[in-house]
């Protein structure tokens, strides 16, 4: 760093000095002297441009997922075209596209937009702090995370090119070069992955530690909203379940670069122990990002039904109890990989539990909405729209949890299908629903509505029909990870290339509607109408903070929490909605 | 490092426990589960391989007694700076938080000699997954032991400024913690044979 920065970074804290760590509420905001561009939004240590730090990196990485699934779908549905944009997609190439769409979507999409960018801005504003318990720690995890993501783009350009070996990076195919012909790009793309995972849980530390040591005088356990809630639990699944890939990462990383045996049956080591570390922690991480999205639709559906969310400890409950029993379910990822199928009856009894404590969520939603005042908003369609394709989602997952009827949809676009039906939802859907709904905090104005519906039937319509054919062909038994399908006579029976072309026409056209979601965002941003600080008549203390709220978030002192989040339609009150901490 | 301003959020204490020694605590929980996650794999391998001993009949035992008897006494220092942090005599604590490091140094000297000369019998990283598990292992913890050293050395020279005094227990539980993870790490590498 050059020294010129080094002073003016001096110059606030020597001003800080002088008023000592005693600095009451009301002194507290107004003593930060102008801070440079670099200081203010690359270098800051204020959770809310970390917040949308970690936002605008995962938008920029969605774009990268994005244009990854479109040169490979492009490939499936014309085989051998020269693929505007991209040029002729080879063998290799699909390999490594399919790789990092799965990978990017994954860890730097979902991941730090639903857990750290979201945690990030909403934790201590929803809890009604200043800030982090440790601001300096959580500019170092996004440091380290974007440290990931230069690695991981630099990944693509190295020579061999990008990782080829799908998202999951089984063994031996991952672990030997000879195998994946991607010498450089494998190390790599985990070393990227490692660090994203060291990132996070030092973001999951400081999270669980605001939560846990820094709420409002007076917010009890019950009084913290629900995706407050959803993004602690999430953190703990995280810390608790990520521990075994790092130390698979560590060992499939040695087995790459210093020919150890870890992975190698050749000398005593055994290939499938990767996939129980690796799924030990991936089934866990669907949870990860399932529970914000989960709070999220909890957050928005409660507003925008201008009623009390209909069961709160239940949600939290049934969050605790999804988190727990994602431990036990990991091995239904390894039907057909040579387990014992005794093992497999087990799983198959414990990955069926798991949609209990899910399903309950999703009644007490519905509940919440039955008889409210439903107010159909952008961030509400999304919200809605999530409750509805997830259950899609879920449903599908109880074929597949099946161990007999798994074995036959085993790597099909069965599979695939069933997994983006979760996904996008989780990642999409309720990232919509947030973007909208905290949009006019965030930024201090309004989104446009019109365009924003615009952007949701564009959007939901064309996701159904690019997943709903991939279910039909996965059922007809179209097998995953092919290149070219005209090789394959069984799989281009009569209809079957026409749902591919059906999927991949209906990708181009939710790409081009996410275009409409990119100019509103950024063109809200500047010239949209200005917001209040409470738009939506809402109860969490966000919204008791100005909009957009300033470094310290509550000017006028941190606020004190008199009852719960969801006191919507008081019958001894005026107003129908009751702030957290108006007394 | 103390002109940073904290914001009010770390002088909260709603747990009743300080923010530092709380994230120590979750600190250690993460720490557990991947340690957890090379010991299982090796346990589930040993299990799996009663021959892998002939493998493990090659570690030097004494060597590691000897490291096991220094890392519990750095501990038993690492209490006594401890009491002297919470005396806040800062002074005493920087002096036993030396001696702390000072084990973790002999530690991680008995440990580059114990590993030189299975080296050169040629019992290296990529000989056998007995070996691959006896390096990362040992490797993953020894990484641990100098992390530990260097944030003792950071504490101890604030300590004797009689600054952050709290952080001494902090530092304290985490190494405790890498004790403990020998304690496991002894036994399962170097007595199972």
């Amino acid at each position: 760093m050059s020294s010129s920065s080094t002073a003016t970074a001096q110059a606030p804290e020597a001003e800080h000095d002088a008023h000592g760590h005693g600095h009451g509420h009301d002194a507290h905001g107004g003593h930060h002297a102008p801070q440079s561009f670099f200081h203010k939004y690359l270098y800051s240590t204020d959770h809310k441009i970390i917040g949308m730090q970690y936002l605008f990196t995962g938008m920029f990485m969605a774009l990268i997922g994005g244009f990854t699934v479109y040169a490979f779908r492009m490939q499936m549905a014309f085989p051998g075209m020269s693929v505007p944009g991209y040029g002729r997609v080879s063998a290799g190439d699909y390999n490594a596209l399919v790789t990092t769409h799965g990978s990017v979507m994954i860890f730097w999409v979902a991941m730090p937009v639903l857990i750290a960018a979201l945690g990030n801005y909403l934790i201590p504003l929803m809890i009604g702090c200043d800030d982090m318990v440790f601001p300096r720690l959580n500019r170092l995890s996004y440091q380290i995370f974007l440290l990931s993501v230069i690695v991981l783009i630099a990944s693509f350009f190295v020579d061999g090119g990008a990782f080829g070996g799908a998202w999951t990076s089984y063994p031996p195919l991952s672990a030997k070069a000879q195998y994946n012909l991607t010498p450089l790009g494998a190390p790599m793309c985990l070393t990227a992955v490692a660090l994203e995972f060291a990132a996070f849980l030092m973001g999951g530390i400081n999270f669980v530690t605001t939560v846990m040591n820094s709420r409002a005088p007076g917010m009890k356990m019950f009084d913290v909203p629900i995706v407050i809630w959803s993004i602690i639990i999430a953190s703990i699944l995280f810390m608790a379940s990520v521990g075994p890939l790092i130390a698979g990462a560590i060992m499939l990383l040695f087995d790459q670069t210093l020919g150890t045996a870890f992975f190698d049956p050749n000398k005593g080591g055994d290939p499938v122990l990767w996939q129980h570390l690796f799924w030990f922690f991936g089934h866990p991480e669907v949870y990860v990002v399932l529970l914000p999205a989960m709070g999220i639709v909890a957050e928005v559906i409660v507003t925008f039904s201008r009623k009390k969310l209909f069961a709160y400890k239940t949600v939290l409950y049934t969050m605790v109890g999804t988190g727990v029993i994602s431990f036990f379910v990991w091995a239904h990822h390894q039907f057909v990989a040579g387990i014992d199928p005794r093992m497999a009856n087990i799983f198959s009894v414990t990955t069926l539990l798991v949609s209990i404590p899910v399903a309950e969520m999703v009644f007490v939603y519905i509940a919440t909405l039955y008889g409210g005042s439903i107010r159909l908003t952008t961030p509400m369609l999304w919200a809605l729209a999530f409750i509805a394709e997830f259950l899609l989602g879920g449903v599908t997952g109880i074929y597949l949890g099946s161990s007999g009827a798994d074995i036959y949809f085993h790597d099909t676009y069965f599979v695939l299908a069933h997994f983006h039906y979760t996904f996008f939802p989780i990642a999409f859907i309720a990232v919509f629903a947030a973007l909208t709904y905290w949009f006019p905090k965030m930024f201090g104005r309004y989104m446009n509505e019109a365009w924003g519906k615009v952007h949701f039937w564009g959007t939901i319509i064309a996701f159904n029909f690019i997943f709903i054919p991939l279910f039909l062909l996965g059922a007809r038994g179209d097998h995953r990870r092919i290149y070219d399908y005209t090789h394959f006579p069984d799989l281009m029976k009569p209809g079957m290339q026409d749902l591919r072309v059906l999927a991949t026409v209906s990708l181009v056209v939710l790409l081009c509607f996410q275009v409409i979601f990119v100019v509103n965002y950024f063109l809200s941003m500047v010239r949209g109408p200005k917001a209040s600080a409470n738009p939506w008549k809402a109860n969490t203390l966000e919204w008791a903070a100005p909009s957009p709220p300033p470094h310290g978030n509550f000017p006028d002192g941190l606020p004190t929490v008199h009852r719960g989040p969801y006191e919507y339609s008081h019958p001894d009150r005026q107003e129908d909605y009751w702030p957290q901490n108006a007394s | 490092m103390s002109s940073f301003p904290r914001p009010i959020a770390t002088t909260r204490s709603v747990t009743g426990i300080s923010t530092g020694k709380l994230a120590v605590w979750w600190l250690i929980a993460s720490e557990i589960v991947i340690f957890g996650g090379v010991l299982g794999s090796y346990l589930m391998h040993r299990i799996g391989h009663p021959e892998w001993a002939s493998h493990a009949a090659h570690t030097n035992t004494w060597a590691g007694a000897f490291n096991t008897l220094v890392l519990l006494t750095s501990s038993l220092f690492a209490v006594l700076a401890h009491q002297a942090a919470d005396q806040k005599d800062g002074k005493k604590a920087a002096k036993f938080l030396y001696l702390t490091v000072l084990g973790a140094f002999t530690f991680l000297i008995v440990k580059s000699i114990e590993w030189t000369g299975e080296i050169q019998a040629g019992y290296t990283i990529s000989s056998h997954t007995f070996w691959s598990f006896y390096y990362t292992a040992a490797g993953i913890h020894g990484v641990h032991v100098l992390a530990g050293a260097i944030i003792m050395l950071v504490i101890a020279s604030d300590a004797k400024k009689g600054v952050d005094l709290q952080r001494v227990e902090a530092v304290g539980l985490y190494w405790h913690f890498v004790d403990i993870v020998w304690i496991f790490l002894f036994p399962l590498l170097y007595i199972a044979k």
